[in-house]
Order: C-alpha cells, then sequence, then structure tokens
C-alpha cells in the first residue's frame, strides 16, 4: 500500500533505511495512531475514526443527502456531532429559518449530545472554548478552516458534505497521510505587529498553494504567542493549501487548557530527526504590519505602501481575529478616539463567551465608545450573507481570512485584509493606516 | 476515446462557474455547464470513456461538489494531473471519479498519442511508454467500485444491519 511513493520519498533522504524506526512528523504519528497502525508514511491512505464531525448551517444539506439511511439506521455516535449554528443567524429570512428548524429537529429526533444554538458563537471557536479540540485528537468538518485546531495540537481538517454525511452514519474516513513543511519562526515580533501579520507575510511568501495537501508544524520562538494567536495561525492555514497546521503542546495549551477545564489528553509531536518536504525560517522580528490586497490571500503588501487607500467598512472579528487580545488591542488603539464618520465600524466577537469578557472588562464599552457597531456572535458579514453587505465599489479592512470576489456579498467591491491593530488605527482615518502611527 | 488537454491552476470556477451553484445540482443541470469558462467545446463533445489530462493543482478554489458530479456523469474515464487540490481529490474519491497524479505521463503526452490506462493495476501507456503510479489500497478501490462514497457507505451500513438485525434483507455484493 502506497510502496512505490514510499520507497521514492526515502530513497530522497539519505541515511533513513528503516521506515519503522525513521522519525516520523506530527501528522505521520497522529495518523498511525488514529489508523491503529504501527507507522505510516506520506501518500499512504488510512482509514480513521475521528474525535468529533463538525458541522454547522450546512448540517441541512448534509442530512437531506442521508435521509432514508438515517431513518434506518440513525446516527452512529450521538457524542460524535458537533453542531453549531452560526453561519447566519440570527436567521436573514425565511429559508434559513426552516434550515435551522430543521436542524433543530434533527438534534432532538437523535438525542444529538453537542448542540450550540445560534448565538453561542462561530463554530470553530466554539470547539476550542468548550474544549472538543484537546491535543492528539483528530476532528474532521464540513468547513474549510476546521484547520484551526491545530493551535491545542490537534489534527483537524476540512471535508465536503458528502463525507461528512456519510460520517454521520459510520463514525468513519479515510485520510491520505501528508508530507509536512516545518517553519520555523524566530525572534520576537514588535509591537502593533501581530499572529495575524506573521500569517500574512508567510502566505504572501510562499503563495496561496505553497502548502497545497501538506501539513504545516510550526517550531521555533512559539511562547510569545496565545492559544489565540496559534488560532489565528492555523485558521489561515488552508488559505495556502494546508491540510492541517499545527503547534506543540507547550506551558501556554496547558495553561489554557486547564483553564477551560480540559485534563484528559495525549499530545503529539515530530520526533527531531523527522523528514520534511521543506524546512522554511523566519525572523519574525523583522516582520512589519501587512494588508492582503484584493482578490487574494497571498497578494500581500506592507502597510506602508498602502497607507491613504480609503475604505467605507471596517470588521473586528471572525473565528480568525475574534477573541479578547484581539479586541483589547482594538480597545487600546481606539480608546478615547472616534471612528471616522465616513466609516462603519463592525464588531463581531468569535463567541458568546469573549462578548461576556469584554463586557466585564471594559473593551466593549470603549469600542462602543468610539462609535462601533457590536454584531452578534456568528459569521455575519464575514461570507457576505447578511450583516455588512458591501455596496459596488466600496472597501472594507477586515481582519478575516479570505479576500476573494465577492466574498463579502457583492461582487464589485474590494476586500483587503490586516491584523486587529491595523484595522481599529484605520477606522480612525478612515483611511488604511499603520496602527504604529496612531499609538507609539 | 478523446484526450482533453489542459494546464495548471484549473480552478473550480473553471470547470463550473459559480453563478450555477445554487441553481444546479443533478447531472442534467450541471452538464451544459462544465468547463464553460475553459473550453466551451467542452461540454457538446465530451463522450463517455474520454480522459482528461492536466498539469499542477488541478480543482483549486471552492469546494463546490459539481465538477466532480459533472466529470462523473458525462463518463471521464480519468483525470490525470501532476496535482490536484486537496477537497477536490477528496470529492473525486468520494463521488468515484478516477483522479491519477503522474507528472510524468503529463508531460510525456502530446496531442495524438494513444493513451491506456488501468487504474486497478496502476498503470498508463502514454505513446507505447508505460508509466507507473501507486494503486488505491483497497478501500479507496471499494469506495469508486460503489459508484462513489454514499453508495458505498449504504453497502456498509446493509452488511452491519444483517449481523444486528437478520430479519432485514439482506445484500448480495
Ligand atoms: S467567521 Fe468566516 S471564515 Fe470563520 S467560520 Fe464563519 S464564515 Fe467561515
Amino acid at each position: 500500500m502506497g510502496k512505490t511513493f514510499a520507497e521514492k520519498i526515502l530513497s530522497k533522504k539519505s541515511g533513513v533505511k528503516d521506515v519503522a524506526s525513521a522519525g516520523k512528523t506530527f501528522a505521520e504519528k497522529l495518523l498511525a495512531k488514529k489508523a491503529g497502525l504501527s507507522h505510516v508514511v506520506p501518500g499512504q491512505i488510512v482509514t480513521v475514526k475521528p474525535d468529533h464531525l463538525l458541522t454547522h448551517d450546512n448540517t441541512s444539506a448534509i442530512i437531506g443527502k442521508i435521509q432514508d439511511e438515517l431513518n434506518e439506521y440513525g446516527v452512529v455516535d450521538p457524542n460524535l456531532p458537533v453542531i453549531v449554528l452560526d453561519h447566519v443567524i440570527p436567521a436573514a429570512n425565511e429559508k434559513i429559518a426552516s434550515n435551522h428548524k430543521k436542524i433543530r429537529e434533527f438534534v432532538k429526533k437523535y438525542k444529538i449530545k453537542n448542540f450550540f444554538d445560534a448565538g453561542t458563537g462561530i463554530c470553530h471557536q466554539v470547539v476550542l472554548e468548550k474544549g472538543f479540540a484537546v491535543p492528539g485528537s483528530l476532528i474532521v468538518g464540513s468547513d474549510s478552516h476546521t484547520c484551526s485546531y491545530g493551535a491545542v495540537n490537534s489534527f483537524s481538517t476540512g471535508i465536503d458534505r458528502t463525507e461528512a454525511a456519510s460520517i454521520l452514519l459510520t463514525g468513519e474516513t479515510w485520510l491520505k497521510v501528508p508530507e509536512t513543511i516545518r517553519i520555523t519562526l524566530k525572534g520576537k515580533l514588535k509591537k502593533f505587529v501581530s499572529a495575524k501579520d506573521v500569517i500574512l507575510h508567510i502566505i504572501g511568501d510562499i503563495s496561496s498553494s505553497g502548502a497545497n495537501y501538506c501539513s504545516i508544524e510550526f517550531h521555533g520562538d512559539i511562547g510569545q504567542f496565545s492559544v489565540s494567536d496559534r488560532f489565528t495561525i492555523a485558521n489561515m492555514g488552508v488559505e495556502a493549501g494546508a491540510k492541517n497546521t499545527v503547534f506543540q503542546v507547550d506551558d501556554v495549551t496547558v495553561g489554557y487548557l486547564k483553564k477551560i477545564g480540559v485534563k484528559d489528553y495525549n499530545p503529539v509531536w515530530a520526533d527531531p530527526d523527522a523528514s520534511y518536504l521543506k524546512e522554511l525560517t523566519y525572523d519574525i522580528s523583522k516582520i512589519s504590519p501587512v494588508v492582503a490586497c484584493p482578490h487574494n490571500v497571498d497578494n500581500v503588501k506592507p502597510v506602508s505602501e498602502l497607507a491613504g487607500t480609503e475604505i467605507n467598512q471596517c470588521l473586528i472579528g471572525t473565528c480568525t481575529n475574534g477573541r479578547e487580545n484581539d479586541f483589547r488591542i482594538a480597545a487600546e488603539i481606539l480608546k478615547g478616539k472616534k471612528v471616522s464618520p465616513d466609516i462603519r465600524l463592525l464588531i463581531l466577537p468569535a463567541s458568546k463567551t469573549v462578548f461576556e469578557n469584554c463586557l466585564k472588562d471594559g473593551t466593549i464599552e470603549i469600542l462602543s465608545n468610539a462609535g462601533a457597531i457590536i454584531l452578534p456572535s456568528g459569521c455575519g458579514p464575514c461570507l457576505g450573507a447578511h450583516q455588512g453587505v458591501l455596496a459596488p465599489g466600496e472597501r472594507c479592512l477586515s481582519t478575516a481570512n479570505r479576500n476573494f470576489k465577492g466574498r463579502m456579498g457583492c461582487k464589485e467591491s474590494e476586500i483587503y485584509l490586516a491584523s486587529p491593530a491595523t484595522v481599529a488605527a484605520s477606522a480612525i482615518h478612515g483611511k488604511i493606516t499603520d496602527p504604529r502611527e496612531v499609538r507609539k | 476515446m478523446r484526450v482533453w488537454k489542459y494546464g495548471d491552476n484549473i480552478n473550480t470556477d473553471m470547470l463550473f462557474p459559480g453563478k450555477y451553484t445554487y441553481t444546479c445540482a443533478t447531472p442534467e443541470e450541471i452538464k451544459p455547464h462544465l468547463l464553460e469558462d475553459l473550453d466551451p467545446s467542452f461540454a457538446g463533445n465530451v463522450k463517455n470513456g474520454d480522459i482528461i489530462f492536466a498539469g499542477k493543482n488541478f480543482g483549486c478554489g471552492s469546494s463546490r461538489e459539481q465538477p466532480v458530479l459533472g466529470l462523473k456523469s458525462v463518463g471521464i474515464q480519468a483525470v490525470i494531473a501532476e496535482s490536484f487540490a486537496r477537497i477536490f481529490y477528496r470529492a473525486g474519491i468520494n463521488q468515484g471519479l478516477v483522479l491519477i497524479e503522474c507528472p510524468d505521463a503529463v508531460k510525456t503526452y502530446s496531442e495524438g498519442d494513444k493513451i491506456q490506462v488501468d487504474a486497478k493495476k496502476g498503470a498508463i501507456v502514454v505513446a507505447g511508454k508505460l508509466f507507473s503510479f501507486p494503486i488505491l489500497p483497497n478501500e479507496i478501490l471499494a469506495i469508486r467500485d460503489a459508484g462513489g462514497l454514499l453508495a458505498y457507505t449504504r453497502l456498509k451500513l446493509k452488511k452491519t444491519k444483517k449481523v444486528l438485525n437478520p430479519k432485514q434483507h439482506t445484500i448480495t455484493r
């Protein structure tokens, strides 16, 4: 099985003689463990039982494919699915309301344990906060940003709806063992430069297909990144084509998991002598704030080159940058200031918990006083379904992860992507602004 | 049998324009728009058993299922590419469409060459030259042979059910 490919790979690497005893990457170790095999090699296809299956508003389309089978066999395990209503909440029209209703009925009928109704948060944030994503786990989801949970050492990846339907019935699926790219981050980030700038910088460098079909491991000086920062980075792995993106468990991870009450887990990490497809190193002390320009995520430029570009709407939030630290940095910049009268500043907390924490510490009050519109915790403007859709000719500066044409609901609009600090600074001036200019 | 040859980075919008995503779902609805923005002659002339050769990153972009459903339903025997985008590759297997990564075969092919594909043996013959590619494991081949993932899942469930509930009908395959 996959021998020819394996032999080819191994013959490339001098000194590696024996497949079983050779150093392994995170993906190789984790997938071997989940497939019940002693070892696996890149290119091999394994059958695995994921720990969880994530679906969201698309649950209604998924169960629609297998109505007869559900009636006959039911859901394989009521603990397996994690269903979060987030994409268009509260429902924007009758059709969406009916979909939500169908999902709620499904949840009741099959006694699905992990259901989170509209308002709990964006699916990926909910999976993290509620402790479904734990080190060494395997999670698949019918959403491409499922890759985010590598932030806490989970192997997580996106699948299509047909596959989600099948997993609901059988509890298992197949995965191809990916090759791995090792990225080492060296040095310390400067003030007002963030995890978002790091990942945008990397995607700008390797391109939007630079990690196609690969697992990405982050190594180096990662202790400076919170779990939230790591989530931002892992979230955007798919924008470089990656299958999954992952960090090692360290004190930061352990501290976070303790705080949310997660105790049982078995971290997995690469061997020091693992073989990689590519090894890249970035000196992040040299990175400055950047912006991804329309209409591709890899069209990345330093903010200084774009300074002065007029904008109509700003969005801070989404699953990429909608957590406490993101809003606190925005509040630090916006405190005592006003959003430009030519701008709508939308705040989209990734979850109700995030919202409440920001309410308690005064962050929301600062943002509101500055003139921001606070939206319910969901996807809203990010996918252009409702809340903050753009008009032709308008420009939005956003902390989301995609700037594809039409993503925010209008083909003739433009989306620029940046960090929360850059978006907050720009909201004050109504123009793209370097955050380092506002507060030094 | 005809061979259709395309270049690198053929995205799902070229294979099936996004504007039809919410109006076309069945093979009949999909077929007239297949490869519309890439090769307008394709939909009208494609025949059962035809082969597609393509470059790198075939099927990148959105995860919509229509391109795969469409190519499968018009009877494409195999798509042979230098590489595939991952969600497209999975969807190919899940819908029972044969996708083969074989850069050497793609680079060797020139118009008019005779092609033979044996997906089960992992072999392609281009103009008399033999190229091999790794054979997929039985589980994946079984998904393809069943006609896609949901068909396969149905067969699997029926087998399991036979054990769990002897009253139910059995299957012969
Ligand atoms: S916030 Fe945006 S990127 Fe994240 S899950 Fe929602 S729609 Fe997708």
